[in-house]
């Protein structure tokens, strides 16, 4: 097998995040780098936030995943600076999480009081629960037309 | 130049047992949303800890690793402040130690970001951005019950005559510090000046005494810390090296 730079994305697209299934590590923009050095590949990831506790799982699947497409050696690194961003999350990304019931991250403001839109009526009548929600990247809302409390990523 | 390993410790103790001590609250919190925030901010500091015990591990070398600097050492060994060992209290208690660490922890952290040393640089950067979340929570908690009802202004004024003793061990320079290219005790005016604005708001007032309880830095620690290490350190003593 001849590895390539694309093939390994190819295979980095399978890996999800264990937290928000439908977002794989691309979407979420925490694969910062894949280099080819001899016979390894060294993939190196970035954590949402410090204490996510995925990232263990994460990096375990990523191995799981090469060695199923074959790689033999794979070293992954761990960064935090430049520090993650909801930037670098995928277009593709924000319609996935949207799909799946949670307000994707809206680069106007951090944690918006009000006005983000409800992921299931699309209302903008909607009001903050809590800052913080079921995981460190989320935040509680919920939507006064609707009534439903809805997730949103946290524009971090 | 390098941080040292003793400072890198106080930085990772500070975090870990906060963050341990927060975690007692987890199911206990008084409504679902405050118990996730509280886990939450719980769960950054074991975070911070961990990036912290992870490069003083480099530091030390030999077969140290984050676990076994977190799990393995005594009482005397820890570096952390006293106000972050006490017992957690009731909510006006927590909520208010959080306030005062983490506008410490932010202060010091803006500082840390030009530290020399890359790694103290990187992991303060990444920090600060979930500690701003934290000083609002706590901030807005710290005027919510002194702006509140009778109780809850005076379980606050309590949480502010138990808690105030500890304060001024966050600015003494101790000598692991010394190197450290941040001088906490510069950053005593603008912590107080901020306390104070959210104090004005809340409508309670900063104690006249300045706080006398310190030795956490140096290892001497209140009878709080040994009961926090025996609990969080005990599978790790009794079944060495268990993972799961």
């Amino acid at each position: 097998m001849i590895a390539t730079i694309d093939s390994i994305y190819e295979v980095l697209e399978r890996v999800t995040d264990p937290e928000v299934p439908v977002l794989t590590i691309l979407d979420l923009g925490i694969v910062r780098k894949v280099e080819l050095k001899e016979d390894q590949v060294v993939i190196t990831i970035t954590s949402t936030y410090m204490g996510c506790p995925a990232m263990d799982m994460i990096a375990a699947q990523i191995r799981m995943e090469m060695a199923a497409a074959g790689y033999g050696s794979v070293r992954i690194e761990h960064s935090i600076r430049p520090a993650w961003t909801t930037e670098w999350m995928s277009e593709a990304g924000k319609e996935k999480l949207k799909a799946y019931g949670i307000a994707p991250p809206d680069k106007r403001f951090s944690i918006p009081e009000d006005g983000v839109e409800c992921p299931r009526c699309s209302s903008r009548n909607t009001r903050l629960v809590s800052e913080f929600g079921s995981t460190a990247c989320k935040a509680l809302y919920q939507c006064r037309d609707c009534q439903d409390p809805f997730d949103y990523f946290k524009c971090h | 130049m390098p941080a040292t390993l003793d400072y890198i410790l106080h930085l990772a103790d500070n975090a870990l047992i906060l963050g341990q001590r927060n975690a007692e609250w987890c199911g206990h919190g008084p409504v679902l949303e405050q118990d996730i925030a509280i886990s939450n901010i719980s769960l950054d500091l074991i975070g911070q800890a961990r990036s912290f015990y992870q490069y003083a591990a480099e530091i030390k070398g030999g077969d140290a690793t984050e676990d076994t600097l977190a799990y393995l050492r005594h009482e005397r060994e820890f570096r952390n402040i006293l106000l972050v060992e006490q017992p957690k209290g009731d909510w006006a208690y927590t909520t208010l130690r959080q306030f005062f660490f983490s506008t410490f922890q932010l202060l010091l952290f803006q500082r840390l970001i030009t530290h020399p040393d890359e790694r103290i640089a990187a992991i303060a950067e990444k920090s600060i951005k979930e500690v701003n979340y934290h000083v609002r929570w706590s901030s807005e908690w710290v005027v919510r019950l002194g702006d509140g009802t009778e109780e809850s202004r005076a379980r606050l004024q309590q949480a502010v005559d138990d808690s105030w003793p500890f304060v001024n061990e966050l600015f003494q320079v101790e000598n692991f510090e010394i190197e450290s290219a941040v001088q906490v005790n510069e950053l005593q005016k603008v912590w107080t000046e901020k306390i104070q604005a959210c104090f004005t708001e809340a409508g309670m007032e900063i104690p006249e005494t300045a706080g006398a309880r310190s030795g956490g830095k140096k290892g001497i620690h209140s009878e709080h810390l040994g009961y926090i290490l025996a609990e969080m350190q005990y599978l790790q003593r009794s079944y060495p090296g268990c993972e799961w």
